[in-house]
């Protein structure tokens, strides 16, 4: 509570008083202000204050599970666990290797799974094994960080650990069963094709070195192929991680799941896009800005109403694929047209001088758009690419409209079979609207303090 | 030597290596993939429509449209046409839309003006209001208007009476309103006379201060000339022009004056609170981006602080508010969409309703789409009429 | 040196591009084979679009499973052709998404609360058998003085969205000369909870939905359904468009269901029913003779797993709304078995 200045007593240091004189009461209109401001303020602030005090929390003590993983079965939740507890570790690696922001993270982490497993109060279903696993997430922050300490490992293997630690906890998240090894060979061979296919177009009329780029692909393709077979085969014989329906996740395991996809998925189809807007190539050019366009013209619910309903009618009779994929595929389309603008800013922003400097060197047209300009564009947009970022965490609250049960959409269905908790709604729905804010802060957070480190904007 | 044994001959760069002929390639090939997927979507309904009887065409428009739809701007009953049920949505999404980017202007503003105040609370009050709200997603604050404030209204019987009278309970907010009386049309022709006057004072005046380089009050000496017009047209016209409407409760519900439904109430105020936060955050970064050698020239110069703001500092701020604020104003229109959560009747809500009574799932989808790009459309060529206006200025 | 390099690249891509073509042929023949019958048994499920919000009908019991009278049509069309009544994928739907969804031709089966009417059937896709029979009714609060739809002029409606109850509402209000002003949700349940906040006068929907949504409340008796139906309901899963095989397929478990409530096969009693003395239960069950089962696509004896599943249509009716249902008591009337009086009726396997 912000004091108002009759109750301080004018005596204190004049330090305080001088803050005073120069914040709150510099002038007739200021001091009016201040107390008409505070006054309010302070009205608002115990009214709040006595609402949380009386409050109903018994929905979201009651349904704490659904809230955070839906109706994901009760008897695998030690993979959801493994997940986290993996991440987390990884989040102790990046504090050693990077320090900075991922410093703050991994200690908040830590703390907060620490609080949590000692915390007293016992939602329905927080049993000790539950318990074991928040602390199990703090612990592993600290050995992460004591193993990224002891092995000085580089950034780039970090970076490559996150990447296979996608991969895998996706896969263990959705796990697996005899029918599992064709349908996962077959999704590996339709994405890695398209992929091939797509860099191959774009390596020949941008004439980029093929050598490279299908260097890495062939490489992470065969570590992706390898980790597949292994775990779909193996894992697929016993009913160690058996196949949870995509229709199963919920609640804010959904809405990480959403957002993450989404996030991987858009960014670098938004930088071709930005590239194909750019290119002097006219079709390229005109195929990138209509969809651009076509996109950015109609709100997001009407494409994933569009990739949920009406796209069926234009497949094949008794063709069906996941929902939450579509759903994933409508929030990839919005936000990755939303990046290509962003990242074209960026480009545009890129002194000429530096492409022909670098032409001068003898780089390529490829080497100079991935080692020179790139770079620069993606520094100079940091702030609108993670404001970007943030837009789809929020959005990914928009599946509820098409059936799906993120956080919010478990929030709401609370409310379907019971009536007693109709009075409850404002708890629920604050509740919803204070992890969300959580989460985008943090981005928000993480967004500036990178921003600071490499001195963007500070011209 | 023959073309042939040319071609032969030639010791060139390799068609394959040819830049442009790899480029021409590429192009093709990615047109034909385009076009390959295309034709295969629309292969795919054409055989629907085939096999399973589905309509495509438009015809159904005029057909009677047989739901009802909760309120709108337009008078419409269950036995209007699909096509003007469908209309009914766009008016109400524009009305949305407009009193949303009204409010969420003004808001905005004045958002922004504080989060620069010289006063600690108030800058600070600014900043947590939003750094809060911008960081939640509308649809969860929707929700909660909604269902958590609106729906949580007392019963109409029990209405919250505030002066005016304003009545407040779950059925929605209503007000006093003004009533055209038999006399509003005299009264109407004085003030299309005020107005004529007005304009012509103010260009008459205009071009004095132009020549005098005097300020010779051209805003306010208009107004007053309006504002006096009116008066004299009010007390002329015998019986006062505009009555009050007076919500009065009636057997299930208030009737009179003017209501604002909970569905349109929480819809307006979760865009409006919401969109405000960017816009506050513009007008502040366009003010911020004005130099301060600017002001403290000005000020150097004579002018008063006002005229510094005025004519120094705001111009120029505006130009870098209002590219993004336009954005701001097109997000707002997409996004009363997410009233289909909400059960305010706006266009894809009706939409969605149409697609399942009319069964006709693609052309109304289509419709839908089409009035969306519309209006985004419209709001882009807003955006370019300024910045060509701008940019004419700078030369 | 540099096209040293890019030769074995390419032939890897060169490579991966032919399997992947292979891959994806392969897939498209399992997609486009045919018939519904092979796609559904080579997915290895069957896809329902139904609900979870509404008690009776489609609804999560405490272990997070699907259930209800709708979804048990659907897990009885699963046990005829897999023999296994978990075999279903339910996608739940709202009100809006019915028709599209089923003219999608991705769902197998729709069964959520639709009523069947001329338009769509027409426009949305092939009505089976109806297996519920309903009208639309009014909720209103016990101490709001109705007694009668005729007495709602100038009152508020809640309704949902997409459904007939939306149109016959304006219908009957339009047809009696009174004004009404109407609040139209997307879901079911904004719909119960803005009529429980007092935004609303009256509900409206199938007499069994207010049934079952008045049953729910804390307190029943401060609700009352009044007596007048304004509409016929009849509640009928649906099939897509275009594949007659299918559309007989779900027909014909749908009638065994009705079938085996007349001859009484229950669900305990099945296996020694087979051994009956009764040829037309014998011929239902496998035992003798035949009604079509080749035909279909089914096994013989696949009526033995359906039952067995989920009971006759009795059986599955009482689980939900029998007297010790578990979600709510709601006499049979008009859907008692023709015999006893109601409309329940079927066409006889042979």
């Amino acid at each position: 509570m912000v004091g108002t200045p009759e109750v301080l007593p004018p005596s204190t240091s004049v330090g305080i008083v001088g803050w005073l004189k120069a914040n709150l009461l510099s002038s007739p209109v200021n001091v009016a202000l201040t107390v008409v401001v505070g006054t309010l303020t302070a009205i608002a602030a115990v009214a709040m204050a006595r609402w949380l005090v009386s409050a109903d929390w018994s929905p979201i003590h009651e349904s704490l599970k659904l809230f955070l993983v839906g109706q994901y079965p009760s008897e695998e939740l030690w993979r959801i666990g493994a997940v986290v507890v993996g991440a987390t570790a990884l989040m102790g690696v990046s504090w050693a290797v990077w320090g900075g922001v991922m410093r703050t993270f991994a200690r908040i982490v830590a703390a907060a799974g620490l609080i949590v497993a000692l915390t007293p109060i016992e939602p329905a279903g927080f049993d000790l094994a539950v318990r074991l696993w928040y602390l199990g997430s703090a612990a592993s922050v600290a050995l992460g960080f004591a193993v990224g300490r002891a092995a000085s490992l580089g950034p780039k293997w970090v970076i490559r650990a996150w990447a296979l630690a996608f991969f895998l906890g996706m896969a263990l998240i959705w796990g697996f069963d005899e029918r599992s090894l064709g349908s996962s060979l077959r999704m590996l061979f339709g994405a890695g094709a398209t992929l091939t296919v797509v860099l191959a177009g774009a390596g020949w009329v941008g004439r980029f070195p093929l050598a490279v780029v299908l260097r890495w692909l062939a490489w992470g393709w065969a570590v992706v192929f390898v980790v597949t077979i292994v775990m779909a085969w193996g894992l697929g014989q016993t009913d160690l991680a058996p196949r949870v329906n995509t229709s199963r996740w919920g609640g804010l395991l959904l809405t990480f799941v959403l957002a993450i996809v989404g996030i991987v998925a858009s960014f670098p189809i938004g930088v071709l896009l930005a590239l194909g807007r750019r290119s002097r190539l006219p079709v390229l050019k005109g195929l990138s800005v209509a969809f651009i366009e076509l996109v950015r013209g109609v709100p997001l619910v009407t494409l994933l109403f569009m990739t949920v309903v009406i796209v069926p009618l234009f497949l094949p009779q008794g063709t069906s694929f996941d929902l939450v994929l579509r759903a994933v595929f409508a929030i990839t389309l919005f936000s990755s047209a939303y990046m290509a603008e962003n990242i074209r800013g960026g480009l545009a922003a890129v002194p000429l001088g530096q492409i022909e400097g670098a032409k001068a060197l003898g780089l390529g047209g490829f080497q100079t758009m991935l080692f020179i300009v790139l770079p620069q564009a993606l520094r100079a947009v940091i702030p609108a690419i993670v404001g970007q970022f943030i837009s789809l965490f929020k959005d990914t609250s928009l599946v509820v409209i098409v059936g799906l049960l993120d956080i919010l959409g478990i929030g709401k269905s609370l409310f379907l079979g019971n009536v007693r908790w109709f009075g409850a709604q404002a708890e629920v729905y604050l509740f919803v609207a204070a992890v969300f804010w959580v989460f985008t802060f943090a981005m928000a957070y993480a967004s500036r303090k990178v921003e600071e480190s490499l001195g963007v904007g500070s011209r | 030597m023959s073309p042939i044994r040319r071609l032969l001959s030639y010791r060139g760069i390799p068609i394959w290596r040819d830049v442009r002929v790899l480029q021409a390639a590429g192009q093709l090939v990615s047109v034909m993939f385009v076009v390959s997927v295309l034709v295969f979507f629309v292969a795919n309904l054409m055989s629907a429509a085939d096999e399973r009887g589905l309509s495509l065409g438009f015809d159904f428009l005029d057909q009677e449209a047989g739901f009802p739809i909760g309120e709108s701007v337009i008078d419409y009953h269950p036995a209007d046409s699909f096509l003007y049920a469908f209309g009914v949505g766009i008016a109400n999404t524009l009305k949305a839309a407009l009193l949303g980017v009204i409010f969420a202007t003004l808001l905005g503003v004045a958002v922004g003006l504080a989060r620069l105040s010289s006063n600690w609370l108030v800058r600070n009050l600014a900043g947590v209001y939003v750094q809060t709200i911008r960081n939640v997603p509308l649809l969860v604050q929707l929700f909660f208007w909604y269902f958590a404030v609106f729906q949580a209204l007392p019963l109409v019987r029990e209405a919250v009476r505030l002066p005016g009278p304003v009545y407040l309970s779950n059925r929605g907010l209503f007000m006093v309103w003004p009533r055209m009386t038999s006399t509003f049309d005299t009264w109407l022709g004085f003030l299309a006379v005020g107005l004529v006057v007005a304009v012509g004072l103010r260009f008459v005046l205009m071009r004095r201060e132009r020549r005098s380089g005097r300020p010779s009050h051209a805003v306010v000496v208009p107004w007053l000339a309006f504002a006096a017009i009116g008066a004299i047209g009010w007390i002329a016209a015998g019986e006062s022009p505009l009555g009050r409407s007076v919500p009065t409760l009636g057997e299930f519900n208030f009737e009179g004056g003017a209501r604002i439904t909970p569905e349109f109430g929480a819809l307006l105020v979760g865009l409006v609170l919401y969109t405000a936060t960017f816009i506050a955050e513009i007008v502040r970064a366009g003010i911020q981006s004005v130099s301060r050698g600017q002001s403290e020239a000005a000020l150097a110069l004579g002018l008063s602080s006002f005229q510094t703001t005025r004519l120094v500092v705001f111009p120029q701020a505006l130009r870098v508010i209002v590219p993004p604020l336009i954005s701001q104003y097109l997000n707002l229109t997409k996004n009363s969409s997410l009233a289909v959560a909400i059960a305010y009747p706006e266009l894809f809500t009706v939409g969605r309703t149409m697609i399942n009574q009319a069964g006709r799932a693609v052309p109304i989808f289509l419709l839908i789409m089409a009035a969306y790009l519309a209006m985004s459309l419209t709001w882009a060529a807003v955006g370019n009429l300024y910045n060509r206006r701008v940019q004419m200025v700078e030369h | 040196m540099r096209q040293m390099k890019l030769r074995y690249p390419l032939l890897l891509v060169l490579a991966t591009m032919v399997i992947a073509v292979l891959a994806a042929c392969n897939g498209d023949d399992d997609a486009t084979a045919g018939s519904r019958l092979d796609t559904v048994k080579e997915r290895g499920n069957l896809i329902i679009a139904g609900r979870t919000d509404l008690a009776g009908f489609g609804f999560l019991d405490a272990s997070g499973k699907n259930v209800g009278f709708d979804i048990d049509l659907g897990r009885a069309v699963a046990a005829a052709i897999f023999g296994d009544p978990n075999a279903i994928e339910v996608r739940p739907i709202s009100a809006s998404e019915r028709g599209p969804t089923i003219q999608g031709g991705e769902v197998d089966v729709l069964t959520r609360n639709v009523t069947w009417t001329s338009t769509r059937d027409a426009q949305w896709g092939n009505y089976t058998t109806i297996m519920f029979y309903d009208g639309q009714g009014f909720m209103v609060r016990a101490d709001s003085g109705f007694d009668s739809a005729f007495d709602l002029d100038g009152t508020t409606a809640c309704v949902t969205s997409g459904t007939t109850t939306e149109l016959n509402l304006a219908d009957f209000f339009r047809q009696n000369g009174l004004s009404l002003e109407t609040v139209v949700f997307e879901d079911t349940a904004s719909v119960y909870g803005a009529y429980e906040s007092g935004r609303c006068d009256i509900a409206t929907s199938d007499k069994s939905q207010l049934a079952a949504i008045r049953s729910g409340f804390a307190n029943p008796g401060d609700h009352k359904i009044l007596p007048e139906t304004i509409s016929k309901e009849p509640l009928t899963p649906v099939v897509p468009h275009g594949d007659d095989q299918w559309f007989d397929l779900v027909k014909t478990v749908m009638w065994v269901l009705i079938n085996a409530e007349e001859m009484g096969v229950t669900q305990a009693n099945v296996d020694s029913m087979v051994s009956s003395d009764n040829i037309a239960i014998r011929r239902m069950l496998g035992a003798e003779g035949e009604f079509g089962q080749a035909d279909l696509g089914l096994d013989a004896d696949f009526a033995v797993d359906v039952i067995k599943a989920v009971g006759n249509y009795g059986e599955i009716y009482d689980r939900y709304m029998g007297p010790n249902g578990m979600s709510f008591e709601l006499p049979r009337q008009s859907n008692e078995l023709w015999l006893n009086g109601g409309l329940i009726y079927a066409p006889p396997l042979k």
